[in-house]
């Protein structure tokens, strides 16, 4: 087998487990609240350790040979079928084992402060361990079927954690709404992932590892499925399995409600990490969407209409994180359309960097609502500079990291992504990107405007973090700033070796930087004079929503997306359930079947129990008679 | 070699056959139209010495034995019934004070 055996790989995925397994079990009885949020960081930190020696040993190998393979165990075997619970480390899972573990590491130091307090502590930790390892085991996994294991594991800590605070039934219902689209998207992916075994299959291939598959992908491209070209086909299917993890439209619904977990979820499974394994699995089975362009067009085209929808739909919105989920889908969004237009690095590469800017952003946001205990609403914020120095300072840096300002981590990813999209000639998506830019510098400098600038407008009294949250904190806005930098001259040849050097041309580096300066002008121009009004002045969207008061009522609502899904699918369903309920359950199975049998044998009984008259000699008549006729039978038989 | 002694030559086989059979139709008439449970287990002995009769009866035909050994388990047998069913009769006495069958109902359907 191709590869270098590195049996260090199962060190990387094991500490999470270990740390979800002591604190699950042993945690609350035995782990003091310090000891369990400890043991749950260093279990992340040591598998970012081990994630960094193994990056070392990957850097020692010649570029084009970088691969190393770790097999624990033979997992599914039937006949030459076989599938290996198998580890596998390129420049591609580094990069992502690296963000994944780091990422979280910093957010689980910062947990410890967020969680204090909480009744479920040492069980949210078990969660957040629970998580990083199936993330690990999504990233590193050698072969679809064991990244699909992964993607199910993390989707299921993702419920957990949205549903944390189970006892508000908004909260366990959010959760629920997360899983159940989640498996939408997820029949997509298996359906995907079927097809593709069937089509290698009828090919002779039997080894599913990434190798393989991508050695025969011509297979795919040369198959159809019933009428339509297998690869196109796959390629779309596994699509639907990426929009509903990683909350594109149709299936992106979920994510805005999953805010309803605590916010260092939000920053890690439902900005940083989680959400990205679509665009990952996008980028490792890039191999079959080189075989079906139509297929690259389709995610082009939806990440370009999601990144546009929910820039649209964050500009209106009062709760803070609620503007940043909506930010999260629309910067999915710009990742999907850089792999639509055949450039996953550069997908890769902002997944990275929004990783670091989001990840701040949310923590920040986490960092407000902590210090004003538990207030959401931006209109009840404001003047907060003053009060949570070192928070807004942070929240500044991931602004201009997300607003795309040179040379933070976020301008130069999104250029990429922007400029590749143009040279691969798409001109309207392009546009469309372009104007999503404008309108993510506005949206996210008017979260800036509202919470930070002015006076402040709330009650409670405003605190700074402690250490323990403001340090993450720091170390996730540093790599904001230099992220980009660094990627830029590392990360992309890394990715891609022997791809040429980037050429930057002067003026799309030119309009790109006036789309986000657009962008931060027209938010202090409309929010930041309106906030000059005095104490209850009318605010930015007021203003807005005076001109347009039905365009704003529409944005607002989020386009009521949420209720046409429930006029058209829930409801119906909904209905359909309780038919089912009333007619074929308990009409059929409990009327007919179960009911029907007692009282069918209860009539019988009761017709027989007649005969039963207790009276012995009635018996002895009917016995005498019943051998008479057995009698005259045996001897009519003798005698005829 | 077991001789069997030619006791009944003079008698023909059906005459005991019919005195067995007219034994147990006695017994089995008494048992429909009687009332006390006594004269019911008289007549369930008279049945089975009925069918007694038969077996010894038949032992000389075919000249075996096995009937008549037959015979001996059936006595056995009627005698262990006799004392189950006059136990049985001396605890309904006790508990209903008559013998009477038509008191005995419990079990109707």
């Amino acid at each position: 087998m191709e590869g270098n055996f590195y049996p260090l790989l199962k060190w990387m995925i094991l500490p999470p487990l270990a740390g979800f397994v002591l604190n699950g079990l042993l945690g609350k009885k035995f782990l003091s609240e310090r000891a369990g949020g400890i043991l749950g960081s260093l279990a992340v930190l040591l598998s970012f350790v081990f994630a960094l020696l193994s990056l070392s040993d990957l850097l020692n190998l010649p570029a084009a040979d970088r691969l190393l393979r770790d097999t624990l165990f033979t997992w599914i075997s039937a006949g030459p079928f076989t599938v290996d619970f198998a580890l596998r480390l390129d420049p591609l899972s580094a990069v992502m084992a690296l963000v994944v573990s780091g990422v979280s590491f910093l957010i689980h130091v910062y947990s410890i402060g967020y969680m204090h307090g909480d009744k479920g502590f040492h069980k949210y930790f078990s969660y957040l361990n629970f998580f990083v390892f199936f993330m690990l085991v999504l990233v590193l996994a050698d072969n679809p079927v064991l990244m699909f294991v992964g993607w199910e594991g993390v989707g299921l800590a993702s419920y957990l954690l949205i549903g944390f605070w189970y006892e508000d039934p908004e909260k366990a219902s959010a959760g629920k709404k997360a899983f159940i689209t989640n498996r939408i998207g997820d029949a997509g992916f298996l359906a995907g992932l079927m097809l593709l075994a069937a089509v290698m299959h009828a090919g002779g291939v039997y080894a599913l590892d990434f190798s393989t598959l991508s050695a025969n992908a011509q297979l795919a491209a040369g198959a159809s499925f019933a009428g339509v070209n297998a690869a196109f086909l796959i390629g779309v299917l596994l699509f639907v399995g990426a929009t509903g993890k990683s909350a594109q439209f149709p299936l992106y619904v979920w994510l805005p409600d999953a805010m309803a977990g605590p916010t260092p979820v939000s920053a890690l499974i439902h900005a940083a990490t989680m959400v990205t394994a679509g665009v990952y699995m996008l980028a490792r089975m890039f191999f079959l969407y080189e075989a079906a362009p139509a297929a690259l067009d389709v995610v082009l085209v939806t990440g370009c209409f999601t990144a546009f929808l929910a820039a649209v739909i964050a500009v209106a919105q009062r709760d803070i994180k609620k503007v940043l989920a909506y930010s999260t889908v629309s910067q999915l969004g710009f990742m999907f359309m850089a792999v639509g237009a055949g450039a996953w690095a550069a997908g890769v590469f902002h997944l990275t960097t929004h990783a670091f800017f989001k990840a701040l952003l949310f923590l920040a946001a986490g960092s407000v609502i902590h210090g004003l205990s538990g207030e959401q609403d931006l209109f009840k914020m404001g003047g907060l500079r003053k009060h949570m120095r070192t928070t807004f300072i942070l929240t500044a840096t991931g602004w201009l990291a997300l607003s795309g300002v040179p040379p933070l981590a976020g301008f130069y990813s999104k250029d990429l992504i922007l400029e590749k999209v143009f040279t691969s000639g798409a001109g309207f998506v392009w546009l469309t990107g372009l104007l999503t830019a404008a309108l993510t510098a506005y949206y996210i400098s008017r979260l800036l405007i509202l919470a930070f600038m002015d006076n402040y407008r709330g009650r409670e009294h405003a605190h700074e973090s402690p250490a323990v949250m403001t340090v993450p904190m720091g170390l996730l806005a540093a790599l904001s700033v230099v992220g980009g930098m660094a990627g830029a001259a590392w990360l992309l040849p890394f990715l891609q070796p022997g791809a040429p050097p980037e050429h930057h041309s002067a003026l799309m580096i030119a309009i790109s930087v006036a789309a986000a300066a657009a962008g931060i002008i027209a938010a202090f121009l409309i929010t930041g004079r309106r906030i000059g009004g005095g104490h209850h002045a009318a605010w930015c969207p007021r203003s807005l929503a005076a001109a347009w008061p039905r365009l704003h009522r529409l944005v607002y609502n989020k386009f009521y997306v949420d209720e046409i899904y429930e006029a058209l699918l829930l409801k119906p369903l909904a209905r359909f359930a309780d038919w089912t309920f009333r007619v074929p359950d308990s009409k059929v199975i409990d009327g007919a079947l179960v009911n029907g049998t007692a009282r069918l044998f209860m009539s019988l009984g009761r017709t027989l129990g007649a005969a039963q008259t207790g009276n012995a000699q009635f018996y002895a008549i009917v016995f005498m008679a019943g051998l008479c006729l057995l009698l005259a039978a045996v001897l009519a038989g003798y005698y005829l | 070699m077991i001789h069997f002694l030619p006791l009944t030559d003079s008698v023909p086989l059906a005459h005991i056959v019919g005195l067995g059979v007219a034994v147990f139709a006695a017994g089995a008439f008494g048992f429909l139209v009687r009332r006390n449970l006594i004269v019911l287990l008289m007549c369930v002995e008279l049945m089975l010495n009925g069918a007694n009769i038969v077996l010894v009866a038949f032992s000389r035909a075919p000249a075996s034995p096995d009937p008549q050994v037959w015979v001996i388990f059936m006595f056995a047998v009627a005698a262990a019934e006799a004392g189950v069913g006059l136990a049985l009769a001396v605890l309904i006495w006790r508990r209903l004070g008559t013998l009477d069958i038509d008191a005995l109902k419990g079990l109707r359907g």
